[in-house]
C-alpha cells in the first residue's frame, strides 16, 4: 500500500474523498466499502416510504387535520420514471379533497419525494418551530396534507382543491453519498396547476448537519410574510432573500 | 413522407422519418416519457428494419426539426457538404451499417465522409448498431486536438480534473487538484464546475489554477465551467481563460433555455481565441452535452433523446472544440433509468460524436435514484477505454461533492491505462516523469514530498 502520509494534510480542505490512497492502482478496501455504505445510504433513502401513522402521532400536537393523499404514481419504479405523475392527484384523493372545508392563508403539504427519511428525521421538529410563528401572525391554516409518492408541483393542485393563498411543500431532496435526509421547502403564492419552478421559493439542505431547524424555519417564515405582502413568489420575491443571510 | 413495414401481416405505418427514429430508438425512459417510444418489441424492430431499408438521401430532403423554426437545422442543412457526402450517397442506412463496419473503411475514409453526414444520419445508423457494432466503428475514428498538449492520439486516454468544491472555497478546490496531479490526472483540462456563476468567484479560481500550471509548468489547460456570457465578461478583463465551456443542446429552444445561441456562442469562441493562449494549437471550446436535455427543457419538437443529442454535436463541431463530454447518467432516471441504459446511452454518444469528427469524453456517471451503481461505471469505462474514448473524469473517490453525483475516480483512469495500455497525452506524460509523479514505464510513483513542499507558497490564497 503507498504512503497515505505525505497527502494526508489535504484532507483538512475539503470533504472530498482525496488522499484516501491506493492498492496497487486501486481504491484500498475500507474507503472502497465507505462509498458502498455511503450509497446505500442513499439507496434506502430513495427506496424509504413514509411511516403514515407514526407521522399523524407526530402531527397531532398541532390540532390540525391531517389528511393522507396519493398521487398518481403508483408506486417507486413509476414514480421515478414519470415525473408527470408524481405531481398530480390520484382520483381517489383528488375526491377526497372535494368534500374539504374550503378558503385557507396558508396550506402545509408533506411529500415523501426522493428521500422520506428526510420527512422523519426534520419534519416535527420543523414545524414545532414553524407552526406557533404562523399561528401566531394570524394566518389561517389547512388541514395538514401528507403525500405518498409526491413531487413540489402536486401542491398546485391541492392548494386550488382547498382554495389555500400560499403552498408550503415539505419534501425530500435526492439523497448524495454525503447526506440522505436533506428536507427541501418550496413556498408558492396564488398556487394554481400549471405553474413552473420560477413561481416558488425554496429553501434546501435542511436537515441537522446542514441548514438547521432553527434558521430554516425563520427563514421560511419570513419568505411566506414577505409573499403575502407584496402578493407574489417567485423570481421576483427572491432579491429580498438575501437579508436573511 | 409515410414509411411502413407489414410483419406477420400486422402493417406498422410510421408517419415520416422524424416518428420513425424515435420508434426505432433502442428502449430508455425519456422518449417513453415524451410519448415517443415503440409501444412493443415487435414495433420497434419493425421500425429498426424499416430504417434500415431508408436511403441516406432521404434525411437530406426531410428536416426533423423544420428549417424555418430552428437554428440548428438550418446550420445542418447549410452546412452539409455533397462531394463529402457522395461515397455513402448510394446507401440506405442499413448498408451504411455495413459499410462502417468493412475492413476497409478505416480512419482516412471515415475522416473524408465527415462533411456529409449529417446528425439524423449518424443518429439513424447507431439506432440499428448493436453495442459492439458502437464500439467497433468508434474504435476506427481518431479525433486528435491541441491547445497546451496533445488529446486523442491512438493509444493515449486522458481525464478531466475535476476537483469541485460545494462553497467554491479555493484552498479545498486546490487540495483536489494538487492530489489528482499525484494520480497523473489532468491531461484533458483541470476543470471546475463553479458553485457560484459570480464573475469574481470564477475569477478567483483562473487565477489559482493559472499559477499553479505556470509554477510548474504544467502542459495541460484550464476550464472554470462558468456561462458563456461570464466567460465573455472575464475575457474582456484579461483573465488567463484556456478554454472556454458552454452546455449545449440539439435545438435552438433547448438552447434558448441555457441562454445561448449560435451567435454568442461564435462571440465565445472568438473572444477565446484571440487570447492566443494554447501552444501546440488552437482548439479553445469545451462542450458538454447530454440525452434528455432538449425533453427536459420541453424543447425536443417530437424528436428522440438521441437524435436531438447527435443534433447538438452538429453545433459542437462548427467550433473545433478541444474536448466534447456527454455527461451521459447526470439527468436522471426519468430519461436513463439503469446501468443499461446509461451504458447504451454512452456507446451511442462516443459512436456518434466521434464519427461526426468530434473530440468525445464521456462523464461516467449516475445519480442516487437511478438504478445504476460503481459496478455499471466500471463495466463503461471499460468498454470506453476499448472503444478509444478520448477522456473521462477524474473525481476525488468518484464522488462529486459539490454537483451530487458519483462519476469515475482517478482510480479508475488508471485502471482502463493498466488494463488497456493507455498512456496519458504525450506531452503530460512526460511532465509525470519529470516531477517524478510516475516512473518512465508510466507507473504510478509514492507522492513525493519534496514537490509538496514547492507547492507551499500556493496556499497563499
Amino acid at each position: 500500500m503507498a504512503d497515505l502520509n505525505t497527502l494526508h494534510f489535504l484532507k483538512g480542505f475539503t470533504n472530498a474523498r482525496i488522499a484516501i490512497g491506493r492498492t496497487g492502482t486501486s481504491i484500498p478496501v475500507t474507503e472502497s466499502l465507505d462509498f458502498k455504505m455511503a450509497h446505500a445510504h442513499a439507496r434506502d433513502a430513495v427506496y424509504s416510504s413514509m411511516d403514515i401513522p407514526g407521522l399523524t402521532a407526530q402531527l397531532a400536537p398541532f390540532n390540525l387535520p391531517v389528511i393522507e393523499l396519493h398521487s398518481m404514481a403508483a408506486d417507486r419504479a413509476h414514480y421515478l420514471q414519470r415525473p408527470d405523475l408524481g405531481r398530480q392527484l390520484s382520483t381517489q384523493s383528488e375526491d377526497l379533497l372535494a368534500g374539504q372545508i374550503t378558503g385557507f392563508d396558508v396550506v402545509i403539504c408533506i411529500a415523501d419525494g426522493l428521500s422520506a427519511l428526510a420527512i422523519h428525521e426534520n419534519i416535527a421538529g420543523l414545524l414545532d418551530l414553524l407552526i406557533p410563528k404562523l399561528v401566531h401572525a394570524n394566518f389561517s391554516l389547512a388541514p395538514i396534507c401528507l403525500i405518498q409518492q409526491g413531487r413540489v408541483a402536486i401542491a398546485d393542485g391541492i392548494a386550488e382543491q382547498l382554495q389555500a393563498k400560499l403552498s408550503i411543500v415539505f419534501i425530500g431532496e435526492r439523497p448524495g453519498l454525503s447526506a440522505a435526509d436533506s428536507l427541501g421547502a418550496y413556498l408558492t403564492y396564488g398556487p394554481k396547476r400549471g405553474l413552473t419552478d420560477d413561481s416558488r421559493n425554496c429553501v434546501s439542505n435542511i436537515r441537522a448537519a446542514g441548514l438547521a431547524h432553527e434558521p430554516a424555519a425563520s427563514k421560511i417564515f419570513y419568505l411566506i410574510q414577505e409573499a403575502f405582502q407584496r402578493k407574489l413568489s417567485g423570481v421576483l420575491l427572491k432579491d429580498n432573500e438575501g437579508l436573511l443571510r | 413522407m409515410p414509411y411502413q413495414h407489414t410483419i406477420r401481416g400486422k402493417v406498422y405505418l410510421f408517419n415520416d422519418l422524424r416518428v420513425l427514429l424515435a420508434r426505432a430508438a433502442p428502449f430508455r425512459t425519456g422518449d417513453a416519457l415524451a410519448g415517443l417510444s415503440a409501444e412493443t418489441y415487435e414495433e420497434r424492430v419493425a421500425a429498426q428494419i424499416t430504417l434500415a431499408d431508408v436511403p441516406l438521401t432521404d434525411f437530406l430532403n426531410t428536416a426533423v426539426i423544420p428549417y424555418e423554426l430552428d437554428e440548428v437545422t438550418r446550420l445542418i442543412v447549410d452546412g452539409h457538404d455533397l462531394q463529402a457526402f457522395n461515397p455513402i450517397s448510394h446507401l440506405t442506412v442499413g448498408g451504411f451499417r455495413d459499410w462502417l463496419l468493412k475492413d476497409e473503411t478505416d480512419h482516412a475514409v471515415l475522416k473524408g465522409i465527415e462533411a456529409g453526414i449529417t446528425p439524423e444520419m449518424v443518429a439513424a445508423v447507431s439506432k440499428i448498431m448493436r453495442n459492439q457494432d458502437l464500439i467497433a466503428v468508434a474504435k476506427k475514428c481518431e479525433v486528435i486536438t491541441r491547445f497546451r498538449n496533445t488529446v486523442g492520439l491512438k493509444g493515449h486516454f486522458s481525464t478531466r480534473l475535476q476537483a469541485n468544491h460545494p462553497t467554491d472555497d479555493p484552498k479545498g478546490i486546490l487540495a483536489g487538484i494538487i492530489d489528482g496531479l499525484f494520480y497523473g490526472s489532468g491531461d484533458a483540462v483541470i476543470g471546475i464546475n463553479p458553485a457560484s456563476d459570480s464573475p469574481a468567484a470564477v475569477m478567483k479560481l483562473l487565477l489559482l489554477i493559472d499559477r499553479l500550471r505556470e509554477q510548474f509548468e504544467i502542459p495541460t489547460q484550464s476550464c472554470i465551467l462558468s456561462h458563456v456570457t461570464t466567460t465573455i465578461d472575464l475575457i474582456n478583463q484579461n483573465a488567463p481563460v484556456d478554454l472556454c465551456f458552454q452546455s449545449i443542446a440539439g435545438t435552438e429552444q433547448a438552447n434558448n433555455s441555457f441562454g445561448v445561441n449560435l451567435t454568442l456562442l461564435d462571440e465565445a469562441h472568438q473572444a477565446t481565441l484571440s487570447l492566443n493562449r494554447g501552444t501546440v494549437g488552437s482548439n479553445v471550446m469545451y462542450f458538454e452535452t447530454g440525452q434528455g436535455s432538449a425533453l427536459s427543457a420541453n424543447a425536443h419538437h417530437g424528436v428522440d433523446q438521441q437524435t436531438c443529442e447527435v443534433r447538438a454535436y452538429a453545433i459542437a463541431r462548427k467550433y473545433n472544440p478541444m474536448l466534447v463530454n456527454t455527461v451521459v447518467g447526470f439527468i436522471g432516471p426519468e430519461y436513463l433509468y439503469d446501468g443499461k441504459q446509461i451504458i447504451r446511452a454512452a456507446l451511442e454518444d462516443h459512436f456518434c460524436g466521434k464519427l461526426m469528427g468530434l473530440p468525445m469524453g464521456v462523464d461516467v456517471c449516475y445519480t442516487n435514484h437511478a438504478e445504476a451503481d460503481q459496478d455499471d461505471m466500471d463495466n463503461l469505462v471499460t468498454l470506453l477505454g476499448v472503444a478509444g474514448c478520448n477522456f473521462i473524469m477524474g473525481i476525488p473517490g468518484s464522488d462529486d461533492i459539490m454537483l451530487n453525483y458519483q462519476s469515475t475516480s482517478f482510480h479508475d483512469a488508471l485502471y482502463v491505462r493498466k488494463m488497456l495500455g493507455l498512456k496519458p497525452a504525450p506531452e503530460f506524460e512526460q511532465w509525470l516523469i519529470k516531477q517524478g509523479i510516475t516512473d518512465p514505464s508510466g507507473s504510478l510513483m509514492d507522492p513525493d514530498p519534496a514537490l509538496l513542499k514547492k507547492m507551499d507558497s500556493l496556499w497563499q490564497i
